[in-house]
């Protein structure tokens, strides 16, 4: 197929749906939530599940047979990542916080689908169609170790003869933690995937993923977060003590070789996920100057889009200026998401879209502040909102630094050991 | 649906067109820049290419549809070997391109076999003015009616190779809007500049600066005929070509300045080991995709004729002008001293790179 931009049908149609949950299910609740930190946001999530049920998914996450393409109808290329990232950019248009609320599988799901064997994705990932709403995530940051993953302390021993996993460790910053492993009434039975090592001597190489599931005696909630921003996700540390897993919850070999397949699979995770946050960081920024363009034509302001930009004022040139960051930022996480669904390597340009909306989100939703002034400033609006939340872009899912790192990386052709 | 392969024509096309970039503008740039003199043969060959010949249809002497994508594909790789050549090499484009977007049959009939059927031959266009806010929406020069002729006054600058020239297409100002004039080179008050313009960069080309004064022409040499056209798809045109022109020459910096600190050894290290240069590396690539990306979805825009392509164009060739100026000035850092010795071509790439920002009207897709 030759270059072109329009958007799948597919995705206009639920764009157009997803507006509407924007609207009515989220920005009239933002306000609210941000100031009640961890209230949970019941309605959202049962209305979100109760709509996915309706149109036969059971989350966000990607569904290979759903997108064409392999197991499809063979005819119409894979969009699922495409459909994704739109979704994602829409709904955290309406809340970020609260989009990482919806239920399904989240990263939880998605380490799942990346690196587990069919019997495992099965097993793991029928739930999210089951009658209750129900969440997933992922742990893998430790105080000690952040973008750092290799320095993970999280220890998992063989126990010859049970033959299960027994974890050790603590795992913080996990994104809705408390949501996938407290057995809420409301909530169908969640898990995490926790990264931990199989051989502490082997480096990265022992590293493994391995699906913990709710009510597993030794694992719990150690601590909930309290946050600059996105309040109404639940942020909490997980302490495992002597936790029980059985043998077959080991994602990828459960037998060390000298390669670091196992950690590969964590940042083959990671280049499926990362153009998705961005996405999402980029649905803030649209936030942002939409509304900064809305207070702007209110106020009589217009923005001459073709003067040259010596005949422009300063808003007009920062106007123009975010627009052309969040456009480009658009584009650069479009094609790193069809390179996902077309299967071909995108370690680079997922990253590269990180790095831009990560700045690009951050600088928008900055200068909307700046320049509404005291509207901006004030808890009136949520300018000031949007502000705070967009910063987690460029910090979750690997920071703009390590983005770089991976792109530099790949540009310049070296290893993690030429350049550290 | 969305989709980023180029189909296999334009692959081969750009292949074609990298090879020349490569081999023969990149290598023939550093002399034809100190001596302001471009080897015709150079030319000749990036002409032979036959990028312009591609996008006019048979009944024109062509042998192809103007494509905007292809076009934007194409010259980002024709400057990624040298920005003046490249401009050389596609001048009569500034001419034809806008006969064929905009003019009358007739004109079309006269004009477009004359430019391109045979050897590269000085057809160019008039858009710059010599002022502070210059605004292609709002031009200093002026045209008006008087019975069957056009009366153009003003003064233009930056005209590539206007002194061979034999058709100049002159932009002026007719009651409020800008439209495109065909001016013959014998037309009384039409003065060239004897000396060519000097300036910053792109030494190699001859730009010069052209006079009207009450140069009447024809009533039917105005673009389009008697009712005129319309000055917003040949401005988008002119903005996409320079924003896919500062994406080629980013690029060269960036891929020159990467190898270089691949190369270069500091504190027992390669300098690109440092986070502080792989960062900066990393930056730039990652703002040349971001323009690229934006000009191929304007270009694409323009093809499908999207109504907001206009605008569209306008970022992208805003935007690249700001991406260009950032990366070459970085490639002229991470080469430290050596990048301000004129032996790398990266100090020449930079004082390039400013010039994005006025060089709409130099080239068009």
């Amino acid at each position: 197929m030759p270059i072109e931009f329009e958007a799948p049908k597919p995705i206009v149609q639920t764009q157009f749906v997803l507006k509407t949950v924007a609207e009515e299910m989220m920005r009239s609740r933002s306000r609210y939530f941000d100031e009640h930190e961890h209230e949970i946001p019941w309605d959202y999530i049962e209305f979100m599940h109760t709509a996915m049920k309706a149109i036969g998914v059971g989350s966000l996450a990607p569904k290979e047979k759903a997108s064409g393409g392999e197991g499809g109808n063979g005819k119409r290329p894979p969009i699922a990542y495409q459909v994704l990232a739109s979704q994602i950019e829409m709904l955290s248009w309406g809340d970020v916080g609260m989009y990482l609320v919806t239920p399904g599988g989240g990263l939880g799901a998605a380490a799942v689908q990346a690196a587990g064997t069919p019997e495992q994705k099965a097993k793991f990932l029928a739930r999210f169609v089951g009658e209750k709403p129900t969440i997933a995530a992922m742990c893998m940051t430790e105080a000690g170790a952040g973008s750092d993953t290799a320095s993970i302390r999280t220890r998992a021993v063989l126990d010859e003869n049970t033959r299960e996993w027994i974890l050790n460790g603590e795992k913080i910053f996990v994104t809705s933690g408390d949501k996938s492993i407290t057995e809420y009434e409301k909530l169908g039975k969640g898990f995490v995937v926790v990264w931990a090592s199989i051989d502490p001597s082997a480096g990265r190489a022992g590293m493994r993923a391995f699906v913990v599931e709710a009510g597993t005696p030794g694992v719990k909630v150690a601590k909930l977060e309290h946050k600059l921003g996105i309040r109404v996700s639940d942020t909490a540390s997980i302490s495992l003590v002597d936790a029980r897993v059985p043998y077959d919850h080991i994602l990828g070999s459960p037998t060390v070789e000298k390669t670091t397949t196992g950690f590969k699979g964590a940042m083959a995770t990671f280049d499926a996920t990362r153009p998705l946050v961005a996405a999402s960081g980029l649905g803030v920024a649209r936030a942002a100057l939409e509304f900064l363009k809305e207070k702007l034509a209110e106020n009589g302001v217009q923005i001459r889009y073709g003067l040259p930009r010596q005949k422009l004022t300063s808003i007009e040139r920062d106007v123009i200026e975010m627009d052309i960051m969040l456009k480009s930022a658009w584009l650069m996480v479009v094609k790193a998401v069809w390179m996902a669904d077309n299967k071909k390597p995108n370690a680079l340009e997922s990253s590269m879209s990180k790095v831009k909306a990560g700045d690009g989100g951050t600088k928008i939703t900055q200068k909307v502040v700046e320049i509404l002034g005291p509207l901006g400033y004030s808890r009136e609006f949520l300018a000031e909102k949007w502000f705070r939340d967009s910063k987690i872009t460029d910090i979750y899912e690997g920071t703009g630094q390590i983005n770089r790192l991976v792109v530099a990386r790949q540009i310049l052709g070296y290893s993690g050991k030429e350049l550290r | 649906m969305y989709s980023f392969d180029p189909t296999e024509e334009q692959q081969m096309l750009v292949e074609a067109v990298g090879k020349y970039a490569v081999n023969d503008l990149r290598t023939a740039a550093r002399e034809a820049e100190e001596t302001r003199e471009l080897p015709k043969k150079l030319v000749s060959k990036g002409w032979e290419i036959g990028l312009l010949q591609a996008s006019v249809p048979e009944a024109y002497g062509g042998f192809g549809e103007r494509n905007a994508v292809t076009g934007v594909l194409a010259v980002e790789e024709m400057a990624f070997g040298d920005l003046a050549g490249a401009l050389a090499v596609m001048t009569p484009s500034l001419f034809a391109t806008p006969i064929l977007l905009a003019g009358s049959e007739e004109q079309k009939q006269t004009y477009l076999p004359r430019v391109i059927e045979g050897e590269w031959s000085p057809y160019t266009a008039a858009l710059i003015e010599y002022t502070f806010d210059f605004d292609p929406n709002a031009l200093k020069t002026t045209a008006a009616l008087h019975g069957e002729e056009y009366i153009l006054n003003g003064e233009k600058a930056f005209v590539p190779f206007a002194k061979d020239a034999g058709s100049i297409l002159v932009y002026a100002n007719l009651d409020g809007g800008t439209q495109g004039f065909i001016v013959e080179k014998e037309a009384a008050g039409l003065t060239i500049s004897e000396e060519r313009e000097k300036l910053m960069g792109l030494n190699a080309l001859p730009l010069y600066r052209v006079r009207l004064e009450n140069v009447k022409i024809p009533a039917v040499n105005r673009l389009g005929g008697a009712a005129g056209h319309d000055f917003a798809p040949i401005l988008a045109s002119m903005q996409l070509a320079n924003a896919a022109t500062a994406v080629g020459v980013a690029n060269a910096a960036f891929e020159y300045s990467r190898d270089y600190a691949k190369e270069r050894e500091a504190f027992g290290v390669k300098i690109a080991q440092k986070q502080a240069i792989a960062f900066m590396l990393a930056e730039m690539r990652t703002e040349i995709e971001a323009s690229r990306l934006l000009t191929w979805e304007a270009a694409w825009k323009l093809d499908t004729g999207k109504e907001d392509a206009w605008t569209e164009a306008y970022l992208a060739c805003t935007g690249a002008a700001d991406m260009v100026m950032m990366v070459t000035d970085r490639a002229v850092q991470i080469l430290g001293g050596h990048g301000y010795i004129r032996e790398h071509p990266v100090e020449m790439w930079m004082r390039e790179g400013r010039g994005f920002a006025m060089f709409t009207g130099l080239a068009i897709v």
